[in-house]
């Protein structure tokens, strides 16, 4: 017994024997485990980009990205514009993961820069860099000079409105895409599918001899050094990269959740995606796509199942405190452990 | 001192466009200095001490609300109940000081991000006990303290009974003479803590542990100390600032805690490193002059008070990203310079 | 009675026997030298005097230790402390923002009781920093230092660093035996003459002194006796007078090994360099290289020897371009980029650092990856090609580690086991796999058997030798133990103070090897 909780680590253990825990009480309290079932593989599609957002970072040896609200707002930018020229499905997402790219392949660029002056410190600076921008970007959304009614507010206020409706535009279309059932479970095909082929780039990068560059750097600067690999240069690689698939993660988040929010909403973004990847078992210093998907499943299942479970015995927002108390419980974990040097 | 004197002729333009008259500025200044002073001196021991900023003050914050909450649950007020909620919360957070402490103590050279992550940690606990536990475990007497389900405390508690229990208590002039007089006398106990062999202490530990632990200072328990007075402070600032403001907003009061009393801090020039009560005042006077300031100088300069608003937030987040960035730069400026070769 | 006596002390570390039987005993009053090789043990033997918690937490030491004739057994500094015993170690135990005074005092502060101390305990007393002046300036006064007390220690010259060291250490207050890890390491000349003084001075104070150096023309105008260790053990305890600088050079350095590896042979080494170094400066902290020119023959093992801290680990990091370096290269005839790891690694030089766990492996990695990566980074090796990415070509990786482990006889549970998991002399046989990974034609290897246990370390000599006959592959190898050198070297470079003091045959005099360390001129000496 003893083993097998040091094989698959404490956090762990915990979190599966209270899913477990909760998925009994939910048979028991009578919810259909269809929609529950159904809920999970949405919410697993729509967050496993951001959460692969980590991987790159990590593996570069910046740490946890704590400023994926950068990416994040490329990639919201990318959909105003693709909503401000009236596109819509598949053509709306193209654009706008295409206006997204190069702005995030930049401000990663920039970012990186950045952290390769504060080499330790990654963890803490990057926090601070990611509110800073969000709040600037607070009086950006004011006065952008956008038209579309889609996006200001229809009368009176100035600016974008707190959250965009995607009704008319991208919503769902990746969820839909080739979306069956089986019994009364909906699979939302296109969504997992989107995940599948950035989830493959990243693991087939990792294999190349770029990818391992990239890798060795982070895992050790002193050999990569001695080995003849720029460790800055590669630490600018994760950063963008990472930078890049917040981006893209936020436009598939956000057209499956059916809106865009802008103004606070991407300050506290980074949390769930640093402690899905840490549940899944990832370090400060080592991460993989296995650790992507398991942390990913069992986060999201968590909150999906804790939901009607806890709406059912006590009051609503629990579920909101469970996620809290989980999401910055296992990075104090990860934070208090020996070794992750980085911060 | 270059940050402090940006900040002055920032505020001292901006107070030229908001057309207030100086008379009104003053007073708004009194007040809003004698509440918030003792919230940011908390912070100060912990830099000396070289954990850094201690955003986790946020647990202080919540030992004040927690006494609060317990003498409205007995109807106790005036000045009576306002000295025994400082007598209740002091135990609170000497036990929550001591967890901060033990846990930073765990992830030395990365408190910063360690305090933070704590404190929203904490927040999930705390709404925790407040939204679940209380009124179904923990009883509660006065009912109009929970929801109309009967679990859960009220989003807002009116403190009526306490309001201005500690700043009219010498009523004389409209001023808070009392809550001003008690920031001094923790600015002198402060001054001369320092001068003790304690303070000593922290100020070595602080300089350099190892040093500090090869001379016979136990390191761990200097540090412990250290942020148990810190959030000891926050938990009598927090009640002096609520008294003040004459209500609790049960769930939010204390989460933005930490960042405006670290950003006045820094406004006022102190660094991660260096800080004292100079900065203390000085930054609170600044940050929250600006405070006052930026919705009407963004009203009449822009047309939009909302601009003000998001300036001042990313004004708190922008100082304190800044100086964590000069800092890890700084620092890794001088392990890198290089040596001179000496012949 | 004598002071201190230390009575057949021992100590391991793990199977590393570091202290056999050590014995020695020291006066009031006396100035006693201490003198040996790095890894002589007298860092193992400061330790267990002072109670550092590091002997404590491998094992503690046999044997005893009486002060006054009554036992003495510290399991912390201060217990030492209170013995009257003080160190000055070899890096500054200073608080740069703090003033002279408060570092004298630090953690000895003299205080006053307040109101608060009587409820929450004495560390609420109040500093009476006056009293503290006052003992700092007595203490200053003492080694002749006319400084004042108020100022902050940072941008103070280093000479006045280590006197304000010493002014702690006399401040406390009843030392009785002061010990001195190379003090005189960091001083300029001047400097160091009037440190000697004041030492002599403390000495009439009667205040023992054990006193650790290199120079040995110091500790001769120093001391009044003697002790000189080797391999862990006491091979003289002797008056200073009775002994002089050549023969405590022979003493220090003596014949560890056996030289029975004159097969005269024909080595075949040609008149044809391999590599020639030209006033090279390497900036590598602690290890400074200060203009040094060599020249390495194509074919031959060069050994690098010399004390901690002179700077012959950093010739091998310039070459490698992992410090910055200034200065000529040429490999082959062709000028080498400097500080370019790339370049030097394309240049086939391979490198093993001497911060094994550190620069030389990927620790949570498989033995595989290790010993792959570096040709597959530099060489494009191990890599297929598929569309536009190179990928790694796990098949390739496998039989080439597999081959690796059997050539060179790695102890492990099989290619994919983690590095970490290696014993040392196992680890530096992957690092060595890695190297030759590359074909390298030189071979930078740093303190190759550093932390390996015995048995280990003839294996990596050998595979040494072996790879140097075999594939003719010139070495270079850099070790604090001369033996080894001269177990497998052709020639022996000393390195004194950032430049080559000397180049030795393999079989030259322990004299000599010593002298040359010591930093004396072998020829002043001689006559």
């Amino acid at each position: 017994m003893k083993d097998f909780i040091n094989r698959i680590g404490l956090p762990r253990f915990i979190i599966i024997i209270f899913l477990i825990f909760l998925m009994a009480l939910a048979i028991y309290l009578n919810i259909p485990l269809s929609d529950v079932i159904t809920d999970i593989l949405v919410r697993f599609g729509m967050n496993a980009i951001l959460v692969l957002a980590m991987v790159p970072g990590i593996q570069a040896g910046i740490g946890m990205n704590f400023n994926l609200p950068l990416g994040i707002i490329c990639g919201l930018i990318g959909a105003l514009i693709s909503i401000e020229f009236k596109l819509s499905g598949f053509t709306g997402l193209f654009v706008s993961i295409l206006i997204a790219l190069p702005l995030a392949a930049i401000g990663g660029y920039l970012y990186g820069k950045m952290l390769n002056s504060v080499k330790g410190q990654e963890m803490t600076v990057g926090n601070y860099v990611g509110y800073s921008i969000v709040s600037f970007m607070c009086i950006f959304w004011l006065l952008a000079p956008f038209k579309s009614p889609e996006l200001i507010w229809a009368y009176g206020g100035n600016g974008l409105r707190v959250t965009v409706s995607l009704e008319s535009s991208t919503s769902h279309v990746l969820n839909n895409f080739l979306a069956f059932k089986i019994g009364k479970v909906t699979v939302p095909t296109g969504l997992l599918l989107f995940f599948a082929i950035f989830a493959f780039l990243v693991w087939i990068y990792s294999q190349s001899n770029k990818g391992l560059s990239m890798i060795v750097a982070g895992s050790n600067a002193k050999f990569a050094l001695s080995n003849g690999i720029d460790v800055d240069k590669q630490r600018i690689k994760g950063t963008v990269f990472s930078t890049v698939l917040a981006a893209i993660g936020i436009i598939v988040y956000s057209q499956s959740f059916g809106f865009l929010q802008l103004y606070n909403a991407p300050l506290y973004s980074a949390m769930p995606a640093a402690a899905a990847i840490l549940i899944g078992g990832a370090s400060l210093k080592r991460a993989t796509i296995v650790h992507v998907l398991i942390g990913t499943i069992l986060f999201q299942s968590l909150l999906v199942v804790a939901l009607p479970v806890i709406n059912v015995i006590a009051e609503g927002t629990m579920s909101e405190v469970i996620r809290v108390i989980v999401s910055n419980g296992i990075i104090l974990y990860a934070l208090t452990r020996e070794g992750g040097s980085a911060a | 001192m270059i940050v402090p004197i940006i900040f002055l002729i920032i505020c001292i333009a901006g107070s030229f466009f908001t057309g207030l008259p100086f008379s009104f500025l003053f007073d708004e200044m009194v007040i809003r200095l004698a509440r918030n002073l003792i919230l940011v001196t908390s912070l100060i021991l912990p830099v000396i001490t070289g954990l850094g900023l201690n955003f986790a003050i946020t647990l202080g914050a919540m030992a004040g609300q927690i006494a609060l909450i317990i003498i409205t649950n007995y109807s106790i007020g005036g000045t009576t109940g306002f000295f025994l909620s400082i007598l209740i919360s002091t135990p609170f957070a000497i036990l929550f000081g001591y967890l901060v402490g033990r846990v930073l103590n765990k992830a030395k050279g990365k408190e910063m991000i360690t305090s933070m992550v704590l404190g929203f940690f904490a927040n999930g606990i705390y709404q925790f006990v407040f939204l679940l536990l209380c009124g179904t475990l923990i009883p509660v007497k006065n009912e109009s303290l929970l929801l109309s389900n009967g679990v859960g405390i009220i989003n807002t508690i009116d403190l009526a009974n306490i309001k201005y229990a500690l700043d009219r208590l010498i009523p004389v002039t409209k001023y808070p003479i009392a809550t001003l007089l008690v920031s001094l006398l923790v600015f002198l106990f402060l001054h001369f803590f320092l001068k003790t062999k304690l303070g000593q202490d922290m100020r070595a530990v602080g300089h350099d542990m190892e040093i500090a632990r090869v001379s016979g200072i136990n390191v761990d328990k200097t540090r412990i100390i250290s942020v148990i007075i810190s959030t000891v402070l926050a938990a009598w600032g927090q009640i002096i600032f609520l008294q003040n403001i004459g209500t609790i907003n049960t769930y939010g009061s204390h989460e933005q805690v930490g960042l405006f009393a670290v950003a006045s801090l820094l406004v006022g020039g102190a660094t991660v490193e260096r800080a004292s009560w100079k900065e203390a005042l000085i930054g609170t006077f600044l940050f929250h002059l600006l405070f006052v300031i930026s919705p009407l100088a963004g009203q009449n300069l822009l047309g939009n008070a909302q601009i003000g608003e998001y300036f001042r937030v990313f004004v708190a987040y922008g100082v304190i990203g800044l100086s964590l960035v000069l800092h890890a730069w700084e620092k890794n400026k001088a392990r890198t310079r290089l040596r001179e070769i000496k012949e | 009675m004598d002071l201190l006596q230390i009575k057949d002390i021992s100590k391991s570390y793990e199977e590393n026997r570091v202290l056999k039987n050590v014995s020695l005993s020291i006066k009031e009053g006396e100035i006693h030298g201490l003198v040996g090789e790095n890894g002589a043990g007298k860092s193992t033997l400061m330790n267990i005097l002072f109670g550092m918690p590091v002997i404590h937490s491998t094992g503690g030491y046999e044997g005893e230790m009486l002060i006054d004739g009554k036992p003495y057994k510290p399991t912390t500094p201060e217990d030492a402390m209170a013995a009257g015993i003080g160190m000055v170690h070899q890096e500054f135990m200073l608080i740069p923002g703090f003033t002279i005074t408060e570092n004298i005092k630090l953690n000895r502060e003299k205080t006053l009781p307040t109101f608060l101390s009587k409820i929450f305990g004495n560390r609420l007393e109040k500093l009476d920093t006056e009293a503290m002046a006052k003992d700092a300036r007595e203490a200053l006064k003492k080694l002749d230092m006319d400084i004042d007390e108020y100022v902050p220690v940072a941008g103070l010259p280093v000479g006045h660093m280590q006197f304000i060291e010493i002014a702690r250490e006399i401040d406390k207050s009843k030392l009785r035996l002061l010990i001195l890890d190379e003090p005189t390491a960091v001083l300029t000349e001047s400097e160091a003459d009037k440190f000697l003084e004041v030492i002599k001075k403390l000495s009439q104070m009667g205040i023992a002194i054990l006193f650790i150096s290199h120079r040995l023309d110091e500790i001769k105008q120093i001391t009044d006796s003697i002790t000189v260790l080797r391999d862990g053990e006491v091979v003289a305890n002797v008056k200073t007078d009775e002994i002089d600088v050549k023969e405590i050079a022979r003493l220090m350095v003596g014949r560890k090994v056996e030289l029975s590896k004159k097969e005269d042979e024909d080595r075949g080494i040609k008149d044809e360099n391999i590599l020639e170094i030209k006033d090279l400066r390497v900036n590598m902290p602690g290890e400074e290289v200060k203009g040094l020119s060599l020249t390495v023959k194509k074919g031959e093992i060069l050994g690098i020897g010399g004390l901690a801290g002179q700077g012959k680990l950093g010739i091998a990091n310039g070459i490698m371009g992992l410090y910055e370096t200034s200065g000529s290269i040429v490999k082959d005839g062709k000028e080498l980029h400097l500080n370019n790891p790339r370049e030097a690694l394309k240049s086939s030089i391979a490198f093993l650092s001497e911060d094994r766990r550190g620069v030389g492996l990927l620790l949570d990695d498989s033995i595989e990856f290790n010993i792959a990566f570096s040709s597959l980074e530099i060489q494009d090796n191990f890599l297929k090609q598929v569309g536009p990415l190179k990928l790694i070509d796990k098949k390739k990786v496998r039989e080439h580690a597999n081959r690796m482990i059997e050539e060179l006889d790695i102890r492990c549970t099989g290619p994919k086991q983690r590095a970490r998991a290696l014993s040392g002399g196992n680890q530096q046989k992957v690092c060595i796999a890695r190297a030759l990974s590359l074909n390298p034609d030189l071979l930078l290897v740093s303190e190759p058997t550093r932390g390996i246990d015995i048995g280990a370390k003839k294996l990596v000599l050998d595979t040494l030798v072996k790879l140097n006959r075999e594939r003719g592959v010139t070495v270079i190898i850099t070790s604090s133990e001369l033996g080894e050198l001269r177990q497998v070297s052709d020639r022996i470079a000393i390195i004194y103070d950032g430049k080559v003091a000397g180049i030795l045959p393999p079989d030259a005099s322990d004299e000599e090897f010593g002298l040359l360390m010591a930093g004396e001129d072998l020829k002043k000496v001689v006559n």
